[in-house]
């Protein structure tokens, strides 16, 4: 299944491409546009890169989202996947599988935006220590938001349904600490959202490494709420594929 | 051009608005999404007003008018999902039997988009408004304002038609939304001209969408500033997408 899963992501650059594209235009975009915030007294570095990319990352996960339910309700809408439940296969081999190409395209997406972060001038505090964190971290969050795709799959059966759920997880997105820090974002209703939305805490665990170095309290809320969200997406998803098999 | 043709764009005109307001699946992302960008981008990113050398009367007003630019240009965009969809389900196709002249059908797609752009327009104006939006402009100004709206959201629907009925299938939607979407973020959404850096200023300059962006801004703080420019470029816009949308309608005339 895991083989099955990363030679499909390898057959349809189509459905990776823009996942590996778009956050990196996205980042291009906000690195030269909000350059300006920088000035902002309190702002924690001096360049406006650097503290954008944790975002792109976390960006590349939430396409996984749609990469990962895509995929399963295509065997769904095919028939592919009925047929795999009579086999004897765990569901838990079946779930694994389904998410190995996601953690494999999230490991080459990290090496990637590193890279080009890096070219571009951005920089990286913790070190080649912190390549392994940032990979680890990364693994994890795409593991979580990969399970809610395959949660949503499960549910719906419909590819459609699936696209359209990405509006939400987008607004998700937008409303965190991504564009600026929360002491620095001025509408109170705008930083009670970021505040309450676990996204923040992992584009700030993520961007911790890049600007502090090893911050100890963003890096364990970063791999507390994503190991949360691993285990919770994980074990929905089975809960709805068990009710799938009772149908 | 006769009654009969002003006759077939408004029956056109009519099963859009009809179709719009009995799919709300359809009508309601063209109303969010502007309204989403609004919240995030005002709310969010208000202390950037604070920055050095952004001098803008207003950060809710400066977003304002990029949100409304980006909306009446995505109600172009949408228009040409619905011309895929019906080609797709072959309704295209037998309006293109019924009627003599063709443009007739781009035409009619245009009124319905015009006619859905004032709810875009009265959705978002008033969210702005009672978010404390400050209005500076006068009721010429935003005339002025509002026409600059038109003229992008005309463009648009040119451009997406054209790849509409050269492709007459859904699956080229991202080939209509891409394009416009990356074209209006190339442009100083977040600060001025003035203080974008790095790559993205020398993109912002030849950006066709930044002349628009500035001259609307300027309008909506009563000094008003590069508005023929900003019109010349939105008609030169319109001329273009028009002959693209025309040989795509040529296009789809000779697949049958």
């Amino acid at each position: 299944m895991a083989a099955r899963s990363i030679a499909r992501l390898v057959r349809q650059p189509a459905m990776v491409i823009p996942s590996v594209i778009f956050p990196l235009f996205l980042l291009a975009v906000n690195a030269g546009g909000l350059n300006a915030a920088t000035e902002l007294p309190g702002f924690p570095t001096d360049s406006y890169l650097t503290f954008a990319i944790g975002f792109t990352f976390i960006q590349a996960a939430i396409f996984s989202t749609m990469n990962a339910g895509q995929s399963l309700a295509q065997d769904i809408e095919n028939g592919f996947f009925s047929r795999l439940l009579l086999t004897p296969m765990r569901q838990s081999a079946l779930m694994a599988g389904q998410l190995a190409g996601l953690v494999i395209l999230g490991q080459f997406q990290t090496l990637l935006y590193l890279a080009v972060g890096l070219a571009a001038g951005a920089e990286f505090e913790a070190g080649v220590a912190g390549y392994f964190v940032l990979a680890a971290l990364v693994s994890l969050i795409s593991i979580g938001f990969g399970g809610i795709g395959l949660i949503m799959a499960i549910r719906t059966g419909s590819g459609e349904a699936v696209q359209g759920m990405f509006p939400l997880l987008f607004v998700l997105l937008f409303f965190s600490s991504m564009t600026l820090p929360r002491n620095l974002i001025e509408q109170d209703w705008y930083r009670f959202l970021a505040t309450v939305n676990p996204i923040s805490y992992l584009i700030e665990a993520i961007r911790s490494l890049f600007i502090a170095g090893w911050d100890g309290e963003a890096l364990a809320l970063g791999f507390g709420i994503s190991g949360l969200l691993a285990v919770l997406s994980i074990s929905f998803a089975a809960r709805s594929l068990k009710g799938r098999m009772l149908k | 051009m006769n009654a009969t043709y002003f006759s077939a764009a408004w029956a056109v005109a009519w099963r859009y608005l009809h179709n719009l307001y009995t799919k709300p699946a359809v009508l309601i992302p063209g109303l969010v999404f502007p309204l989403f960008f609004l919240a995030a981008f005002a709310g969010g990113l208000s202390a950037v007003g604070d920055a050095p050398g952004f001098d803008y009367y207003d950060f809710t007003a400066f977003q304002f008018c990029f949100v409304l630019i980006q909306a009446s240009t995505l109600a172009g965009v949408f228009v040409g999902f619905s011309i895929a969809a019906d080609f797709e389900q072959g309704m295209g196709r037998r309006m293109m039997l019924a009627t003599s002249n063709r443009t007739a059908i781009v035409l009619g797609y245009a009124l319905g988009a015009f006619l859905r752009l004032f709810l875009v327009w009265f959705i978002v104006t008033g969210v702005a408004l009672l978010a404390g939006m400050k209005v500076a402009g006068d009721g010429y100004d935003l005339v002025g304002m509002y026409g600059l709206a038109v003229f992008a959201n005309v463009a648009a629907l040119l451009f997406s038609a054209g790849v509409a009925l050269r492709f007459r299938s859904l699956q080229a939607g991202p080939l209509m939304q891409m394009p416009v979407f990356v074209a209006l973020f190339l442009a100083p959404v977040y600060v001025p001209q003035d203080l974008l850096t790095g790559w993205i200023e020398p993109a912002a300059r030849v950006n066709p969408f930044t002349a628009l962006l500035n001259a609307g801004r300027s309008l909506l703080e009563g000094e008003p500033t590069g508005i023929l420019l900003a019109y010349a470029v939105a008609a030169g816009m319109i001329v273009l997408m028009g002959f693209w949308a025309i040989t795509g309608l040529r296009r789809a005339e000779v697949a049958g």
